[in-house]
């Protein structure tokens, strides 16, 4: 797949990428009533990122995932592995048939995400404020070998109250590391309440003002911001790129949205059919 | 015995610049400690390959595992109390969890650190570090075998830890001793006794073996310079042969060599085990050689141990 300059990304071109989100977020929900566990809420309000990175802005070969130009991405907010393993399989990394094994013994779609196991994965996550250090190695591996390539890091809000996102951040700053684009999956919502509740990660803007990177913030359902805020991020220089993705978590489903309780829990049968109806599925 | 002392420190800043000038993959960090580990040998040669992350374990950690996701060949340091457990996690999670070609080389381990006292110590890196699945452990007797190890390490797939010490070592080895990684050295062979050592122990054990042949005491010596995995071919040799055994390692007692060895024997044979060691405590300040007499690690207290060992099995 090619990267595309988005300028002219024609509407048609917005309802395909939308439509892919879509099936994304029918995916997750089938997987998770299948493993009868996992994280809807956080896998839904990312859909749409995820949608857009996997079938307009990531330049990938799913038939060749060891090409050495690639754009990396890593999944930082490793819990949100159900909506990234449909992306995967949609692009064609492993078959769709295989998404229903999740969380499944000897399957290689495993709870979060594992490099050694599945076609695609760049990065093992799961434990959480990881992932942006490895995005930025990734980057300075780029720069060593004077490779095109670009990293995407998908963050969760709530990592931002791990030490070493800031640490991560500091980092890619200090060594200018332009071809790194991070997103901020700003649910507001973690386990054990609100984020600002939990513990308050406010301002975010101006805390990766002040951390040296340029901040973009968009709404992260809207298919054309995502892709702009890409846009507009290759062209940054000196600068990484942290892009608060403002969204709701279950997106697209009513009665996962905003709740808390399907952060971690997977629908039950009737919850399943509901959700799939209201994502326009048909029969 | 007389002993002549090299550093390990400056054998790993050797090793790094040469390895630097034959393989253009290798990439280093340091995390503000560069000018101590000496991976500023490397920061000097090839500075575009060369990242400070500052302090900053945990991300240098993960940093590492981007660079060696990426195919890179990573060597990342610091002082081995930092190197390990301040980036756990970051380790598990990141570097061996996805088995990345991430060499942690760590200097200052055990407590002749010195005046430091026990914040810079570590009696704890050892365990830590091999509990980890995919990782290999390596405690280097001596300044010539830190060269080897660091050498060998790029043929070995996977995390590895290398632990060194901040003060210089007795040389026990002479430039052609074989190192091999999972394989001990036999250094002396004996039938009374079984004195397997690591790090500046070795020596130590040496020094025993020597004294307890005074006495009429017939000791065998093994470098066991790799913890994990564990060399059970010399292990079993050393069951059926002496049937005693005193480990001596510059860590805690409990979580160590002592232990790995300690296990296999208890498993595998009909044998007397003995530990040498720092006990379950936190160091403190002191000269290196006052703390090494305080916490137990001398060759008198070898001796006496193996002596004792030797009664029981009688």
């Amino acid at each position: 797949m090619r990267c595309m300059s988005l300028n002219n990304t024609s509407a048609e071109e917005i309802v395909l990428l939308r439509r892919k989100a879509n099936l994304i977020r029918q995916h997750v929900l089938r997987m998770t009533f299948a493993a009868g566990s996992g994280h809807p809420g956080g896998s839904l309000s990312y859909a749409d990122i995820l949608a857009a990175l996997y079938f307009k802005l990531m330049n990938h070969r799913p038939a060749d995932p060891a090409w050495e130009d690639r754009d990396r991405l890593v999944l930082s907010k490793g819990h949100a592995a159900p909506a990234y393993y449909a992306a995967l399989s949609e692009s064609g990394y492993f078959p769709v048939s295989e998404l229903l094994e999740l969380r499944k013994l000897g399957s290689r779609l495993q709870g979060h995400p594992s490099r050694a196991k599945t076609p695609g994965v760049e990065m093992s996550t799961g434990s959480l404020g990881q992932g942006l250090s490895v995005a930025n190695g990734m980057a300075l591996a780029a720069r060593l070998d004077r490779r095109s390539y670009r990293v995407f890091c998908l963050c969760g809000d709530g990592e931002m109250q791990s030490g070493q996102i800031w640490e991560a951040a500091m980092l890619g700053a200090h060594y200018k590391l332009d071809h790194v684009t991070a997103f901020l999956d700003r649910n507001r919502l973690q386990i054990d309440g609100p984020t600002e509740t939990i513990m308050a990660i406010e301002p975010l803007a101006k805390k990766w003002d002040a951390f040296g990177w340029n901040v973009i913030e968009i709404d992260g359902h809207d298919m054309k911001q995502i892709i702009d805020a890409c846009d507009k991020a290759k062209l940054v220089k000196g600068k990484p790129t942290m892009i608060i993705a403002h969204t709701i978590k279950g997106k697209g489903v009513s009665f996962m949205e905003n709740s808390i309780a399907f952060h971690g829990k997977a629908p039950n049968e009737e919850e399943l059919k509901l959700g799939l109806k209201e994502l326009g599925e048909n029969p | 015995m007389k002993w002549t002392y090299a550093s390990q420190r400056k054998e790993y800043g050797r090793a790094l610049v040469e390895i630097g000038q034959s393989r253009s993959d290798v990439v280093v960090l340091d995390a503000d400690l560069s000018s101590s580990t000496r991976t500023s040998d490397f920061a000097k040669k090839f500075p575009e390959r060369f990242f400070n992350c500052g302090i900053a374990e945990q991300d240098m950690m993960g940093t590492a595992a981007g660079l060696a996701a990426s195919g890179k060949m990573v060597f990342a340091s610091s002082f081995a109390v930092f190197a390990t457990g301040r980036c756990w996690d970051q380790i598990r999670q990141s570097i061996c969890y996805p088995n990345f070609n991430v060499k942690i080389v760590a200097s200052h381990a055990g407590i002749t650190v010195g005046g430091d006292g026990a914040s810079h110590q570590t009696a704890e890196d050892i365990a830590l570090m091999r509990t980890l699945p995919n990782m290999t452990v390596i405690v280097p007797a001596d300044a010539l075998e830190t060269y080897k190890a660091v050498k060998a390490v790029l043929d070995r797939p996977g995390p590895c830890y290398i632990r060194l010490g901040r003060v210089d070592f007795p040389v026990i080895n002479s430039p052609d001793s074989p190192f091999r990684i999972g394989i001990a050295n036999v250094m002396q062979e004996g039938d009374d006794v079984s004195l397997i050592g690591c790090g500046q122990m070795v020596a130590l054990c040496l020094d025993a073996a020597e004294e307890l042949h005074k006495r009429g005491v017939s000791a065998q010596v093994v470098n066991m310079s790799t913890i994990k995995p564990l060399d059970e071919i010399t292990l079993h040799n050393a069951i059926k042969r002496t049937g005693c055994i005193v480990t001596a390692e510059e860590h805690n007692v409990l979580t160590g060599l002592g232990s790995a060895v300690g296990l296999y024997a208890a498993e595998h044979g009909d044998c007397i085990i003995r530990r040498v060691g720092i006990p379950d405590a936190f160091g403190e300040s002191g000269e290196s050689e006052e703390l090494m007499v305080k916490y137990g690690l001398t060759s008198a207290r070898i001796v006496e141990t193996a002596e004792e060992a030797i009664r029981r099995r009688q």
